[in-house]
């Protein structure tokens, strides 16, 4: 056979990529639901690690459920929009919306037998999105825990943000989110650095735009619950 | 021909050294800088180019008297972009830390200058039992350098291996630091010229 020839070439390929369409979407159907389970069962893991939660061992989607009581939606005023729903939101497409029509996660935990409230926060860091789960005890102000993550930052750089000795700053000594009333969020700042109007931690060196994307996302994330923050 | 024969050993033990794809060839140099920072990242890279490359060798190798001269490359990059979406769905699915961890980089082996070179430089030309070889010896190659690097990157960045302490405390107190450039990529580069060096300091028949 003639395999110079154009009609082989336009077959062949055509052929080609069927096959390899419907390989590819067989793949992707057959794994969706053990994938979606691995998406689900993560986000649960990060929210119980804001919380610092021991998860070694532990059956993660059962602790979950006997942690968080409840996980309603509020509106940018503060009000609850729903009484379900937090879990299945998509950080991303909420802020994307105008302020006003977002609808913004709320998780009410319980933990020895005090309130915490788990909010989540999304943002920007150098090569892709960040994210992170903050923690605060039911004065709304004290930072329990915190847990951040991300998509492709700079392992050893950036990607330290996700790293213990970063997170632990937040609760090595009690951090506000407010001073005085008025929400200030938590500064990022250069190692060696100081902010004296807000309570602050030290960034990561050789990291410094994503710890600027860290700050930002910390006062945008949080500003977005400043009216239930102040209820 | 027997499946082990000395042309075929030497198909598959010769890339692991002294025809390696990254010290000799240099190829896959860049995917060889960003995922050597850590031990665990680079063992799983490897193994999955090893899959990747042998498996897309074997299939090229089948199709190769059927496939249209004017569209072989798009045939193999087709052939290597469906298997390495497989491995990455498929990561996802059963080994999703890992697959968190290597992010990006297990979608970017398809750019990766050792699969097209082998295919289009050997499965093209050669039969599917030889050709798995060259790609499980390509494989193997690319990772044993990518392990290398990696182990002296964590070992003097961290202090750690596969995320273990093996730096005592005494000797940090004693005034040792971690090496924090060790993080950066130009010394993955460092640490594969002496690679290199090595390798050619030892077979002095490998210089021009």
């Amino acid at each position: 056979m003639n395999t110079n020839s154009n009609t082989y070439t336009i077959v062949y390929a055509s052929v080609m990529v069927v096959i390899v369409a419907f390989l590819l979407a067989f793949v992707s159907s057959s794994l969706k639901d053990k994938q979606n389970e691995n998406v689900e069962l993560d986000k649960k893991k990060q929210i119980l690690s804001a919380l610092n939660v021991n998860m070694e061992g532990a059956d993660v989607a059962q602790l979950y459920s006997e942690i968080v009581k409840q996980e309603p939606l509020l509106s940018a005023d503060g009000a609850i929009k729903a009484e379900t729903g937090a879990f299945a939101i998509d950080s991303k497409i909420e802020n994307a919306k105008p302020l006003e029509q977002r609808n913004l996660p709320l998780f009410v935990c319980q933990i020895e037998g005090a309130t915490k409230y788990v909010l989540p926060v999304y943002g920007a860091g150098l090569w892709g999105p960040i994210w992170g789960y903050i923690a605060l005890n039911d004065d709304k102000s004290t930072i329990y825990g915190v847990y951040f993550s991300h998509a492709g930052e700079t392992p050893g750089l950036g990607a330290e943000i996700a790293a213990e000795p970063f997170q632990s700053q937040f609760t090595a000594s009690p951090k506000h989110i407010t001073r005085n009333g008025e929400f200030t969020s938590i500064a990022i700042v250069k190692p060696s650095k100081v902010d004296e109007s807000r309570d602050y931690v030290n960034g990561i060196s050789g990291g410094t735009i994503t710890s600027q994307g860290v700050d930002a996302m910390l006062k945008d994330g949080l500003g977005q619950y400043v009216n239930f923050l102040k209820q | 021909m027997s499946l082990f024969s000395k042309e075929n050993r030497e198909t598959f033990f010769s890339p692991i050294w002294m025809n390696n794809p990254v010290t000799m060839q240099v190829l896959g140099i860049c995917s060889a800088l960003a995922v050597t920072v850590k031990l665990e990242p680079a063992l799983v890279m490897g193994l999955s180019v090893t899959i990747i490359v042998a498996v897309a060798n074997l299939v090229v190798s089948l199709l190769r008297n059927t496939i249209p001269n004017r569209i072989r490359i798009i045939v193999q990059l087709v052939v290597v972009a469906a298997l390495v979406t497989i491995v990455s769905e498929v990561l996802k699915a059963f080994a999703y830390d890992v697959s968190v961890q290597l992010s990006v980089y297990v979608g970017l082996i398809i750019t990766n200058c050792i699969l097209m070179g082998r295919l289009e430089a050997f499965a093209m030309a050669n039969g599917p039992w030889e050709s798995f070889l060259d790609g499980l010896g390509n494989g193997f190659g690319y990772a044993a350098i990518l392990v290398v690097v990696a182990f002296v990157r964590e070992l003097f960045s961290a202090g750690t291996l596969l995320g273990f302490k093996v730096i005592p405390d005494c000797v940090y107190e004693l005034g040792y630091m971690n090496n924090g450039l060790m993080l950066m990529p130009p010394m993955a580069l460092v640490l594969l010229g002496c690679i290199i060096w090595f390798q050619r300091a030892k077979n002095p028949e490998l210089n021009d």
